[in-house]
């Protein structure tokens, strides 16, 4: 630890020494969780429920990773939940009619992404504030899904693409495997390419980065975009998972993905926060809701507890972040 | 120090006196064991450079510091000033420069907000009276507005009235003003400077923080000057020059007179703009900038300088006109600006040009993402040689290039602004008051490093308030008022009183 907080004259890392302390903490928790957990139940430290955790925490990183980006230039993507219902339903229609899991899939990823982009243009041409635009969008989507569905269930997949949310490869759930490459890629993306740089810079202060050259706009379409599809990629793993599309499938995620986001340290004021604290953010949700699954805590607590985390949270990190004068 | 027979109006008790004041921060003294005393009806004019502990001695004045050691005496007798409510009861008020009113609310509501005189029914405020009230009290001060409009309407200047109606009616006998014409124009100092007559006739003592040599010598009636956190001295204009001043608050000679290596044949023409117009109120601008010169930008404020440079920078959408840079036409958002190698450094440094909880390195390199990593990844290390060597460069005082950049004092401030677009390659440098805020010292290292900048081939446009800066240092001048280009002036015409005469309304 000490050697992170040290000012070293290596490589500044700029993310590293200003998120280590926090991302330490929260992994800390993650773990103070688990040693708890393993104590009070048997059943926790079992390797099935283990997977089962992050298959679980995976689903919630996939549209929270989106989310995360939305969130460091200050802004917030209501729609998620909606888009990823509207996203499954198309999704599984074409796979319905066409018979065709690969155009199935390219159409939740277009889906979801063309979402975003009509969250993003609302943004930028037409300066909607990003809650009131994407509030606006989680009610449209739901009124197409539901119209669109009129109270019918698809159900049925072909083996093959029912793998991707259900299927295991040398062991773990194929969704862990895309959980590590979207953590690698988002990561990269927001330390390691311009892109991200200017997403931290827009956040900090949107007018600055303006008057630098970043061409806000421009950056903001691609982030909503990247949100919505990242919503799109978690509709396909959801309708693998379930075998089954619904309207009201995604009613229950927009909550928890900004759950994830805030536990895991982003700043809703945008500027701070990293993807790798989205992931631990969904990991401690998903091990709280998991572990109270295993003590057989009515499930009606569990809206109150994720409550109280996400409160303890953000106030943490308001007590530990370094004051700005 | 003599008492001479002007001041005998002055009782010996001063109204408010500090006594071996000090305050210690993590890492720095800010106050050490500074005295302090102000009379009633005097203007008691504070100087010093930033950092000098004006703040810190400000904040202490106004209870939102305790001072770790020393005594608050007020009219002879001790007293804790140990919260703001403690000293507005003393009736001490502060003018910050950031105004504390509530934006949509009208001017009456503001002077009266959060102590509204109680109505006929619990919890009704009685508007009437509240309105009769701020007239009366905007009357006293000598404003003449209608004290139903909405603040946010209002101009710099009128909003700085209410500010002062509202210390006022608080029964505010000692008023601190921090850089109170800092964003004012000629005029409008003015007639602050007549309203303080006024204050200061009615026996209110006003404690005025400035960084302009003028006005220190036309209301000042004592002078305090601070360095490093020590006072430096007390005394009376009369008995000290510009010069003088300026040395005790730098602790070393400063040579005012920002001397530069005027170009001798300037080179080819970087910026033409023809017929520009802007729906934000310029019109028919046309401006020429060539290699290796300074052409300053001036006229009062509001007089569309600040949205000349921003249309020039595409912040603005241009209605009319064209734009010629590098010989090809421009037009666009300021990406495009910034890439083809226009820079602007903006007027509001903490809210335009920086992000203040962001690392110095993390500002230095933000306009120049483009240049340095072409093949748009991202390397920390490339970034951090490069804020490093700008930091050396500009030498700016930072313990590294990790320290939030909000955390370092305004001039340096003001250099990491200036740095990141030397790092983007800028050819064109548009400074918009590129000195506001800023001490003495800081000042003549930006006009040095501006110097440079041309010399070396680079061009800039200069927007200042500060007439005496336009004309130490600009090669030649335009002049706006009222949106248009009133004039032009060439080195040999530039003096401040052409500067005037073309910039006022009433020729």
């Amino acid at each position: 630890m000490s050697e992170l907080a040290k000012d070293t004259p290596r490589p500044h890392w700029s993310f590293l020494s200003q998120n280590a302390m926090q991302l330490f903490y929260r992994l800390l928790a993650a773990f103070l969780i688990c040693a708890v957990l393993s104590i009070l139940s048997d059943s926790f430290l079992n390797l099935g429920n283990i997977l089962n955790v992050l298959r679980q925490a995976s689903l919630t990183f996939f549209i929270a990773s989106g989310l995360t980006l939305v969130v460091l230039t200050a802004g917030l993507d209501l729609s998620v939940g909606a888009n990823v219902a509207l996203s499954a339903c198309l999704a599984g229609m074409v796979i319905h009619q066409t018979g065709s899991p690969t155009l199935g899939i390219l159409t939740g990823l277009l889906a979801g992404g063309a979402v975003g982009l009509m969250n993003g243009v609302m943004v930028t041409a037409m300066r909607i504030p990003s809650f009131i635009a994407t509030y606006g969008m989680l009610w449209v989507l739901n009124g197409v899904t539901y119209w669109y569905m009129a109270g019918e269930t698809i159900h049925g997949f072909p083996a093959g693409f029912r793998l991707i949310g259900s299927g295991y490869f040398l062991g773990l759930p194929i969704p862990v495997y895309l959980l590590l490459v979207f953590l690698a890629i988002g990561s990269l993306f927001a330390h390691r390419t311009v892109w991200g740089q200017e997403i931290y810079a827009i956040g900090a202060n949107p007018v600055a980065a303006r008057l630098s050259g970043i061409p806000v706009s421009r950056r903001l379409l691609l982030v909503y975009t990247v949100s919505g599809t990242m919503a799109g990629l978690a509709s396909i793993i959801f309708l693998s998972r379930l075998n089954s599309a619904e309207a009201d499938i995604g009613e229950s995620l927009t909550l928890p993905a900004i759950a994830a986001v805030l536990i895991g340290g982003t700043s809703l004021f945008g500027g701070v926060g990293t993807i790798f604290g989205t992931f631990v953010g969904s990991l401690i949700l998903t091990l709280v809701l998991n572990g109270m699954n295993l003590l057989s805590i009515n499930a009606n607590w569990q809206p109150l507890v994720t409550g109280i985390i996400v409160i303890i949270a953000v106030w943490l990190d308001m007590k530990t972040r370094r004051p700005a004068s | 120090m003599s008492d001479s027979a002007e001041i005998t109006a002055a009782p010996p008790a001063p109204l408010l006196e500090l006594r071996g004041i000090s305050k210690q921060f993590p890492g720095v003294k800010a106050l050490d064991d500074v005295s302090f005393a102000v009379y009633p009806g005097e203007v008691h004019m504070l100087l010093g450079e930033n950092g000098a502990g004006k703040s810190s001695l400000m904040k202490i004045l106004c209870g939102a510091y305790s001072a770790d050691a020393g005594e608050v005496y007020y009219k002879g007798e001790k007293v804790d000033v140990s919260s703001t409510a403690e000293a507005r009861k003393l009736g001490i008020a502060v003018i910050f420069q950031e105004f504390s009113l509530v934006p949509f609310l009208d001017i009456a509501q503001n002077i009266f907000l959060g102590r509204e005189p109680k109505g006929r029914w619990p919890g009704i405020i009685d508007r009437r009276r509240i309105l009769r009230d701020a007239k009366r009290v905007l009357d006293s001060i000598g404003f003449e507005i209608d004290p139903s409009v909405v603040v946010d309407t209002l101009g710099v200047a009128q909003q700085q009235m209410v500010e002062i109606a509202k210390a006022i009616s608080q029964d505010a006998r000692i008023l601190v003003m921090d850089e109170p014409t800092a964003a004012l124009s000629d005029r409008e100092a003015d007639l602050l400077f007549a309203l303080i007559g006024r204050l200061k006739a009615d026996g209110v003592a006003i404690v005025y923080i400035s960084h302009r040599m003028a006005e220190v010598f036309a209301i000042g009636d004592r002078i305090t000057v601070l360095r490093d956190g020590r006072r430096i001295d007390q005394l009376r204009p009369a008995d000290v020059t510009p010069d003088h001043l300026v040395r005790m608050m730098v602790g070393r000679n400063v040579d005012m007179s920002y001397p530069r290596h005027f170009a001798e044949r300037p080179g080819e023409v970087v910026l033409q703009v023809k017929g520009l117009s802007a729906a934000t109120g310029i019109s028919d601008i046309d401006i020429e900038v060539r290699r290796g010169e300074i052409v300053g930008l001036c006229g009062l404020v509001g007089s569309g300088r600040t949205e000349v440079a921003r249309a020039i920078f595409g912040a603005d959408p241009v209605s009319e006109g064209e734009i010629i840079f590098d010989g090809k036409p421009i037009a666009g958002e300021p990406d495009v600006a910034a890439r083809r190698g226009i820079a602007l450094i903006p007027e509001s440094r903490k809210s335009e040009g920086l992000a203040l909880l962001r690392s110095v390195g993390d500002n230095l390199v933000v306009a120049a993402l483009n240049k340095l990593f072409p093949r748009r990844l991202y390397d920390p290390s490339d970034a951090q040689r490069t804020a490093d060597g700008l930091i050396r460069q500009l030498r700016i005082a930072t313990p590294s290039a990790r320290q939030a950049v909000g955390l370092l004092s305004g001039g340096n401030q003001q250099k990491v602004v200036i740095g990141k677009w030397l790092a983007a390659g800028a050819k064109l440098f548009i400074f918009d008051e590129p000195t506001r805020g800023i001490d003495v010292g800081a000042k003549s290292e930006i006009f040095a490093l501006i110097d440079r900048l041309v010399a070396e081939g680079a061009a800039a446009l200069m927007i200042s308030s500060e007439q005496i800066e336009i004309c130490h240092v600009c090669d030649r001048a335009y002049v706006m008022r009222d949106g248009r280009i009133a004039g032009h002036l060439t080195r040999s015409e530039l003096t401040e009183e052409n500067i005037v005469r073309l910039g006022m309304h009433d020729e």
